[in-house]
């Protein structure tokens, strides 16, 4: 008898799971300001791009675009909590849900955005793939690596960019695929492979973490076009849209010359287009979901897309990255950002 | 009160009363509930997929993979499929298994008998390696091996060689390969021909000796037949072999026959620890064969060695082989833990790379795990035959 009622109250239980399954899902912006922080998706570690430091705080130009985004959300650019993940799990992270928000340098590319759905929010680095090599294999250039052995990292548009210009050149090579950018790295100071390759600014990255950064150089050569970006899901519009505009926010800001230093002043301009984007006039923010200030809070706690960029991989830093295509429009890049009105 | 009827057999309990009928009926509705659980969990998943324009099926086993893999038993380059990458790590992961189950097995035999050795030192050699190997998580002693194995040879350039022949460097160990042309053929008839023969020799001289009583040397007569044979046909062909020697063209050597140090790393460390928990089970095995079975045989004039052989191992063997096979494929396993340092096994690439490259998860984690499922299940199954076929037959 007892037997007979625990099945019975097993089978409701498990029935009941099951239908309830379809339940009302959230969208991401509510689901967010529900858990009161942004869930952001970034490396495992790597400089100028997504870095724990010694106490455990981040930073990166892609932690940076998330607290862009939590800014805007919550006027709060500390909103946020950060999920390490290595190339290979990122994607399914995102599809599944656990992250809100994927900052990982991503490569945007046709087949992500249109098989896994998810949608890119826009490009905060244009970047390219490079070689990295020792400076004894007397190597000028990617050319002359015929038969080489390559490190890589798995999962990333890099395996196939190589194979495509080895096999374009008729060269041959030898991949050695790791996990993480810390194991290609050391793979490559053992010695195990003549060339490592990755995006030119992840080499950079990757070059000051070796034990003698000088005993290597970056080749000239760039073989692929990587504009790397934040990432969400699809199906949920409104969600792409603030973090689409939040970047745009930043770069219009730079356009403008507000900066974190002159935001306060700012407020008493009477340019229309920083009165808009800061939000003293119109309600751009409402539009959006978020509050009319957002553009303000950005630019007072993140800074603008220029401020960013220096503070994390601009030219004063480890990485040494130049402004480049990454410039401004007005400055001979290609850093263009629709109008905030 | 119920009449009772007089009949013939007793009458049974109505059809509700009856615990056969109602054992019968639950069981109908938890399978359906089963089976309507698994539809919907199924058909729930393809769903939401689809909603989110997560692309779904099996059509990306079709696309061009364009990613090149270190190495790959079958033929493969980057234009070749997704599907084409399943099979190249399939096969590396039943090379390193296989690999990996041959050499555990032989060492944790010889370290079991070790430990049970009554020569001290001997003993105490086993019982420090057991305890030291079997304690430490096999990811770390694969890095151990890799990086301790890696930093200590030589790049390319300044390889060790023995002969001009035999190359030893950091990118791995290269020897020199066999090219067979035609007239190999009749070589490997011969070889053939001589495990059959082998075969047919242990037969008849084990029926001899249940006969007559007279031992036949059989391993020396097999050894011979194995070596002779072939011998004799590849000199009949007219020495029919040529070796390409490894050669050093630019950044590395190509020709012949290498071993990648991804692939040694990850045997060494494979066999090393499987084995340890391999002569664990021996020494259990090999101590529940009771005291006087050894003392028996000892009575009756037979030595260590075949009280051990004759006696003792295959009463044991009853107890070893199921742990055993536990042990196999606790092996082939973890030799998933190749995606560590790079050796392109199934889960490396199909499950790594072929599964990042497409986004289709549910698909290519689900074949995988049928795939490993079915190797587990297969060398299960085997074991069982023969734990069968050797089992003592007892009244």
């Amino acid at each position: 008898m007892i037997k007979a009622i625990s099945v019975a109250v097993g089978m409701a239980l498990v029935a009941g799971a099951l239908t309830t399954t379809s339940v009302f899902a959230a969208t991401t912006l509510e689901s967010v300001k529900q858990k009161g922080h942004l869930q952001c998706g970034v490396t495992s570690g790597l400089p100028g791009f997504s870095q724990p430091d010694e106490k455990g705080s981040w930073t990166g130009i892609d932690v940076d675009t998330c607290r862009a985004v939590a800014a805007a959300v919550f006027g709060d650019a500390k909103a946020v909590e950060f999920t390490p993940l290595t190339a290979k799990e990122r994607f399914t992270a995102l599809q599944s849900g656990e992250i809100d928000i994927l900052s990982r340098n991503t490569t945007w590319t046709l087949t992500r955005d249109a098989s896994l759905g998810l949608n890119f929010a826009g490009v905060n680095y244009y970047d390219g793939q490079g070689f990295l090599v020792n400076k004894d294999i007397g190597v000028d250039d990617a050319t002359q690596l015929d038969g080489a052995t390559v490190c890589i990292q798995a999962g990333t548009t890099t395996e196939l960019n190589l194979s495509d210009y080895f096999r374009a050149k008729g060269m041959d090579f030898k991949p050695i695929v790791f996990d993480t950018s810390e194991q290609s790295v050391q793979g490559f100071a053992a010695g195990r492979c003549d060339v490592l390759t990755s995006d030119r600014s992840q080499l950079a990255a990757l070059r000051s973490k070796l034990a003698d950064p000088n005993s290597a150089k970056i080749l000239p050569n760039t073989i692929s076009k990587e504009p790397l970006g934040p990432v969400v899901r699809q199906g949920d519009d409104e969600w792409f849209n603030i973090v689409k505009w939040v970047l745009f926010v930043q770069i219009n800001a730079e356009e403008l010359g507000i900066t974190e230093a002159n935001v306060d002043d700012m407020l008493k301009s009477d340019n229309p287009n920083v009165q808009r984007l800061l939000g003293t006039d119109g309600d751009m923010g409402a539009k959006l979901g978020v509050p009319d200030d957002f553009g303000y809070a950005i630019v007072k706690q993140v800074g603008n897309y220029g401020e960013m960029y220096d503070r994390n991989i601009g030219p004063d830093t480890a990485l040494g990255l130049e402004r480049g295509i990454n410039a401004l429009w007005t400055n001979g890049g290609i850093m263009y950002a629709p109008p905030v009105r | 009160m119920k009449k009772q009827t007089i009949d013939s057999r007793p009458a049974g309990p109505k059809p509700w009363y009856d615990p056969r009928v109602r054992a019968l009926v639950f069981q109908v509705i938890s399978l359906a509930v089963v089976c309507w659980a698994g539809w919907t969990l199924i058909g729930n998943t393809l769903s939401n997929m689809e909603s989110r324009g997560i692309s779904t099926g099996f059509g990306f086993l079709d696309e061009s993979a364009g990613f090149g893999i270190i190495m790959h038993l079958v033929p493969y380059d980057a234009t070749m499929s997704y599907g084409r990458t399943f099979w190249v790590g399939l096969t590396n992961t039943l090379l390193v298994s296989a690999m990996g189950i041959v050499a555990a097995t032989i060492l944790g035999f010889l370290i079991g008998v070790a430990r049970l050795s009554s020569n001290w030192l001997v003993a105490r050699i086993a019982l420090a390696y057991i305890e030291l190997i079997r304690n430490i998580p096999l990811l770390l002693q694969i890095f151990f091996w890799y990086f301790a194995v890696l930093s200590n040879l030589p790049s390319p350039r300044q390889s060790m060689e023995v002969g001009g022949a035999l190359f030893l460097n950091n990118r791995g160990l290269y020897l020199p390969g066999p090219i067979t042309p035609e007239g190999f053929g009749l070589v490997w008839g011969a070889i053939l021909l001589a495990i059959v023969a082998v075969v047919g020799v242990r037969k008849w001289a084990k029926k001899r000796q249940m006969a007559t009583g007279k031992i036949f040397p059989t391993v020396k007569v097999s050894v011979a037949l194995l070596i002779l044979l072939p011998l004799l046909a590849f000199v009949i062909a007219g020495l029919p072999l040529e070796w390409e020697l490894p050669a050093l063209k630019g950044f590395n050597f190509g020709g012949g026959i290498s071993l990648i140090p991804e692939l040694a790393a990850l045997w060494l460390a494979l066999s090393l620890y499987t084995a340890s928990f391999i002569a664990e089970i021996v020494r259990s095995g090999i101590l529940s064969v009771s005291q006087g079975q050894t003392e028996a045989s000892k009575a009756l004039g037979l030595p260590n060695g075949l009280t051990l052989r004759l006696v003792v191992i295959p009463q044991a063997m009853r107890v070893i082989i199921p742990p055993l096979t536990s042990q196999y494929l606790n092996l082939v396993k973890n030799s998933s833990l190749a995606t560590a340092i790079g050796y392109p096994d199934l889960v490396a690439v199909f499950m790594g790379t072929t599964l990042n490259q497409t986004g289709q998860a549910v698909e290519v984690v689900a074949i995988t795990m049928a795939v490993y499922l079915t190797i587990s299940l297969l060398i299960s199954l085997f074991m069982n035959v023969y734990n069968r076929a050797v089992a003592i037959k007892e009244r």
